[in-house]
């Protein structure tokens, strides 16, 4: 399988985009490439890292790998992405508002009921409950993979409470810094301003009743979680306090914060705890990370929870496979990104194709995350084959199989030098009563082992700065 | 049968708690099998009481009270009338599809032992009705029912492997063993009159309802081995105890919590309730 | 079916909510200023264990002829305030046993490297209200922390690791000084070196009292003589005092020192002269005071009209043992009005 190369295409042609970069790639000598890369490591222990964890004893973090030969989309090439995720993001929104209200798609057969009801993610707490301003996912993040020069594939949605956003933010910062140079030969759309952006799309959510200068504040589950770094990194850009959840207060249905003048009304919640976590008296009992009463006051209509609660039951896998179908039914529109084939076990048809080419597919189980439960057949032995076949034919509908997708390269600078390693794409996209908004890019994940197609940064996954050419 | 349910829950803090906030699911609503004649709940200290519904349609009140409280003391009294409908609800508010009540949650994981069981309990039923009394009467043998009040419940599969739970653990494992066998089923809480023919007819009291196309909802309680008659009286369902839970509280401060509950539920003679 | 917003660039939308340009209100979280003030307490705390090692360790140098009865080591745990956890941990008061307990003893809640643990953990969980020049103080103390504890202690080493520990808090509140906003966060760390320095000044005292007072003073060459200094230097103040008085070492002077004297940064009235200003820097900018200024300004107006002839005259031990109290109460008033 030959992969799409973001700098050569199919051949060894040069793609125009890259023509400089390559120019200064052929130039610049190893040693100074390897110079930048540590002095790029330096930077992230410096501003980025450097308070997440090291010299911990209890922490299990690391820097993730930063690769210094950036990602280059061009405009049309970004034009036709971004238009496609306003309409993916678009459709998410009203799938939401649909499911959580009058349930016009389940009427029309666009998706089977029991893939929402049966779906732990679909919260019944908010059935029949309007959110502000009929926004549920005001921060997407959406998993792009290209297999060509012209198809890009949604590998998945991520609607409840997408990370990475702060890498985005500081691959950048660190490539302004280490390469003025490359800056002076591109044209490059900025980053910088997507916590501005940010700001503004909490701040238009505010309930109606908040003053118009709303307080908000982001809610984290606090110091050793995984991404604590990006909560407080994202709090400080935006000016909002950085709060716990024994920090917040909900007295007579209106949320404070407990500050060193009183409480303090909150109106916008930016929440990076899960749904389960977010109210132990309404959710799971025994979390000490969430604020009791929370929902209560979030239904009372006096604070928006951004995201909403239950957006979980959009980004779900098997609810992924009828996006298609999704994006028409409420946009009216043919989707402009396709989804990866997926194959719905849940249908004999596609099950029995399933069964039969075990070997070529990749199968994931459909509540499954982080990889467990996940087959990968080209890469599986006998036994981890034979058992999932027994788990494909007890149970087809907790399951769906794509094929091995050849996701595109792009030059990386490894030990060997620079080589083509697979790369994927997280671009963020914000929806909010002001609209929906996406800052050029995203972050560019790439499996750093040659031929690995995992850019999972727990699996030795690393990130790039992702350039849109403005010109 | 005409019930008076005084119930009372009343905690005292060693040390005095700043702010107590607590969601209460304490009132029974009507439908075809019993009528709400009068209810009350009083807590006995100031505070904010709100009143809505949940998605399964149960009335909640939201009590905020600020400190420093000592003690706080919560009374429901109440006379319902009720009707043997042998287990059939009907009439009552229906707000989400039974299609909900097929999900496994943390209290109802299903495990092996319990996947077997319902297979082998139902295996000689033929209908969706019988296969759901066969598995009632299966269980009623099977695992014993304590009454130990102030016991906390530990979830299907582990009062399944104990084959000992309290009302609430043996309404989980028969919700557990329906939902494998693809029926929605669904947790209730309540209280059962003090009668001399059931064995677990001790005031609060959970059990379980099962969806069937035919027929809607009808009540299993396995506990005591019968559908629910006129001595039982439903005041809240969910997809589990925590989904359905009487009083689910937080607090600030108050360390040393003392919890006591007194519950009666007796029928009554109706002349003296007209007076 | 409706499109929800869709197409609108943002920004743009009539009713989007104009920004409004104004000074935000000066507050902060509790838990923020929570953790300022503690961090500055550990670390003011571990410096003062480090003294009180130091001036233990000269103390029992001497040769036996001019040193006390022998309960030097004893004498500096309970200046520590722990010889309760102390007594369930070691038997005996030796220089092994409270050395390692007051430096590495992770089951001493107050020992060195725990004060450590406890302001770098603290600082960690608020890590964007310090300045970075602050956070790298006490994150680059806790790694070399970890080197001095891989170390054999001999008494070189310790002598060593204690001057290191007192110079982490210099370059700590040093930082501090040169780099933090002058706004409730710089006000909420200074209140916790204050209220920190009044508590380990008076407890010095309180341990300390007995060899102070005029019955034990014998003219001419005293043998507490050793154990004056001992206290002077616990707090550093030696050469201070021979500035300050002009005259030889005396009990009542020492005592006038370390209670009375503004001069003198550790003194009490000292730290309740600056503790008093930032309660009331706190109180002008949320224009609000409250029972913690109350009660400051009772300590210090209280520590102003007295003199250390009065205070020996009602009893040394009885005025050290109220302050102790009236200390702990004003930190709990300041926990209870502006921390949680």
């Amino acid at each position: 399988m030959v992969a799409f190369d973001e700098m050569t295409g199919s051949g060894a042609e040069l793609r125009p985009a890259y023509d400089a970069l390559d120019r200064w790639l052929k130039e610049a000598p190893p040693e100074m490439l390897a110079l930048r890369r540590s002095q790029a490591e330096l930077f992230f222990r410096r501003i980025g890292i450097t308070f997440a964890v090291y010299g911990d004893e209890e922490s299990t973090e690391r820097l993730i790998p930063f690769d210094i030969i950036p990602r280059v989309l061009t405009k049309p090439e970004w034009t036709k992405l971004e238009a496609g995720l306003r309409q993916r993001v678009t459709a998410l929104n009203m799938f939401l508002a649909d499911v959580y209200g009058p349930k016009e798609c389940l009427k029309a057969g666009i998706i089977p009921p029991d893939l929402v009801y049966r779906n732990a993610c679909y919260q019944l707490e908010m059935v029949d409950f309007k959110v502000p301003h009929g926004i549920y996912c005001h921060i997407a993040g959406i998993d792009i993979v290209r297999v060509d020069a012209d198809t890009f594939y949604v590998l998945e949605d991520n609607a409840r409470t997408p990370s990475g956003v702060s890498y985005m933010m500081e691959n950048r910062e660190v490539m302004l810094r280490l390469f003025p140079e490359l800056f002076a030969m591109h044209r490059v759309a900025p980053v910088d301003n997507y916590p501005d952006q940010l700001l503004a799309t909490l701040r238009s959510v505010a309930p109606r009743s908040a003053p118009s200068d709303p307080t908000i504040c982001l809610l984290t589950p606090g110091q050793f979680n995984s991404a604590f770094y990006e909560h407080s990194f994202l709090a400080d850009k935006l000016g909002i306090e950085l709060v716990e959840g024994s920090d917040l207060l909900v007295k007579d249905d209106v949320v404070y914060m407990r500050t060193t003048q009183g409480p303090k009304r909150v109106d916008v919640i930016y929440r990076r705890i899960d749904d389960d976590f977010i109210d132990p008296l309404v959710f799971r009992g025994d979390s000490v990370l969430g604020v009791p009463g929370l929902i209560g006051a979030y239904k009372a209509g006096n604070v928006t929870l951004a995201n909403a609660v239950g957006t979980g039951v959009a980004d779900d896998k098997a609810v992924y496979s009828y996006m298609p179908e999704i994006v028409k039914f409420f946009t009216g529109e043919e989707p402009i990104l396709k989804n990866v084939p997926t194959f719905r076990c849940r249908e004999p048809e596609a099950n029995a194709y399933v069964l039969d080419n075990l070997d070529k597919l990749v199968v994931k189980e459909v509540n499954g995350s982080g990889g467990y439960g996940m087959l990968v057949g080209p890469h599986a032995n006998k036994a981890q084959i034979e058992t999932f076949r027994r788990k494909l034919k007890a149970s087809p509908e907790g399951f769906i199989a794509q094929p091995t997708l050849a996701l595109s390269t792009c030059p990386t600078f490894v030990a060997s030098g620079v080589a083509p390693r697979h790369v994927d794409l997280r671009p963020y996209v914000l929806s909010g009563a002001n609209g929906i908004s996406c800052v050029p890019g995203g972050l560019t994940r790439v499996a750093l082992k040659e031929g690995s197609l995992v850019v999972n940064s727990s699996q030795g996954g690393g990130t790039k700065d992702t350039w849109v050419l403005d010109a | 049968m005409r019930i008076r349910i005084s119930h009372s829950i009343s905690y005292d803090y060693a040390e005095p708690a700043r702010h107590i906030t607590q969601i209460l699911r304490l009132t029974p609503r009507d439908h075809d099998g019993q009528h709400v004649m009068s209810w009350r709940i009083e807590p006995n200290i100031d505070g904010r009481m709100r009143s809505s519904q949940d998605a399964h349609g149960n009335i909640v009140h939201s009590f905020y009270a600020d400190g420093p409280i000592s003690a706080l003391s919560i009374k429901i009294d109440g006379l319902i009338e009720t009707v043997d409908l042998a287990g059939v609800v009907r009439g009552g508010i229906e707000r989400v599809p039974s299609e909900v009540y097929r999900r496994d949650t943390l209290l109802t994981t299903p495990d092996e032992a319990l996947r077997g069981f319902a297979l082998e309990a139902t295996s000689q039923a033929d209908t969706p009705l019988s296969r759901m009394h066969a598995l009632m009467d299966a269980l009623h043998t099977e695992i014993a029912c304590v009454d130990a009040s102030g016991r906390i419940g530990i979830g299907a599969a582990a009062a399944f492997a104990a084959r000992e739970g309290i009302a609430q653990d043996i309404a989980h494992v028969f919700m557990t063993c329906a939902r494998q066998l693809g029926m929605p089923a669904r947790y209730v809480s309540g209280y059962v009159a003090q009668s001399d023919t059931l064995p677990h007819a001790n005031g609060a009291h959970a059990w379980a309802e099962v969806y069937f196309d035919d027929y809607g909802w009808i009540g299993f309680d396995p506990a005591n081995g019968l559908c629910p008659i006129d001595t039982h009286v439903r005041v809240a369902a969910g997809l589990d105890f925590a989904d359905a839970a009487p009083v689910r509280g937080a607090r600030k401060g108050g360390d040393g919590e003392n919890l006591a509950v007194l519950v009666s539920a007796r029928e009554t003679d109706s002349r003296l309730v007209n007076q | 079916m409706r499109n929800i917003n869709g197409g609108i660039p943002a920004g743009l939308s009539p009713d989007a909510p104009r920004l409004v340009t104004k000074r935000p209100e000066l507050t902060m979280l509790s838990r923020t200023a929570d953790s300022l003030y503690w961090v500055s307490r550990y670390v003011e705390r571990a410096e003062y264990l480090a003294r009180i090692l130091d001036a233990t360790m000269r103390l029992t140098n001497l040769p036996s002829a001019y040193g006390g009865a022998g309960t030097e080591w004893q004498s500096a745990v309970s200046t520590a305030g722990c010889e309760e956890t102390f007594a369930k941990v070691y038997g005996e008061a030796n220089e092994r046993n409270v050395c390692d307990f007051l430096t590495f003893n992770p089951d001493n809640a107050s020992s060195i490297r725990n004060c450590f643990a406890l302001a770098r953990s603290n600082a960690r969980a608020v890590r964007t209200a310090l300045t970075s020049e602050m956070w790298d103080a006490l994150n680059g103390a806790w790694l070399e922390l970890q080197r001095f504890e891989k170390k054999r202690m001999d008494r070189e080493e310790l002598a060593r690791f204690l001057d290191w520990v007192k110079n982490v808090s210099l370059v700590f509140d040093g930082s501090a000084y040169r780099t933090m906003l002058r706004d409730d966060g710089y006000w909420f760390s200074r209140l916790g070196v204050y209220v920190e320095r009044a508590d380990n000044t008076a407890r010095i005292l309180d341990v300390k009292y007995h060899v102070l007072l005029p019955a034990n003073e014998q003219v001419g060459g005293s043998l507490d003589y050793f154990q004056w200094t001992t206290i002077l230097r616990e707090v550093s103040a030696l050469t201070a005092y021979h500035w300050v008085y002009r005259e030889a070492v005396k009990p009542l002077l020492i005592a006038d020192l370390l209670i009375l004297n503004r001069r003198m940064p550790r003194s009490l009235a000292a730290c309740y002269e600056n503790i008093s200003r930032f309660l009331d820097h706190l109180g002008d900018a949320y224009g609000r005071q409250g029972p913690a200024q109350r009660q400051a300004r009772k300590t210090l107006a209280n520590l102003n009209n007295t003199r250390i002839d009065d205070i020996f005259e009602h009893g040394l031990h009885e005025f050290i043992s109220d302050f102790i109290t009236e200390n702990n109460r004003l930190g709990g008033t300041i926990i209870e009005q502006y921390l949680q």
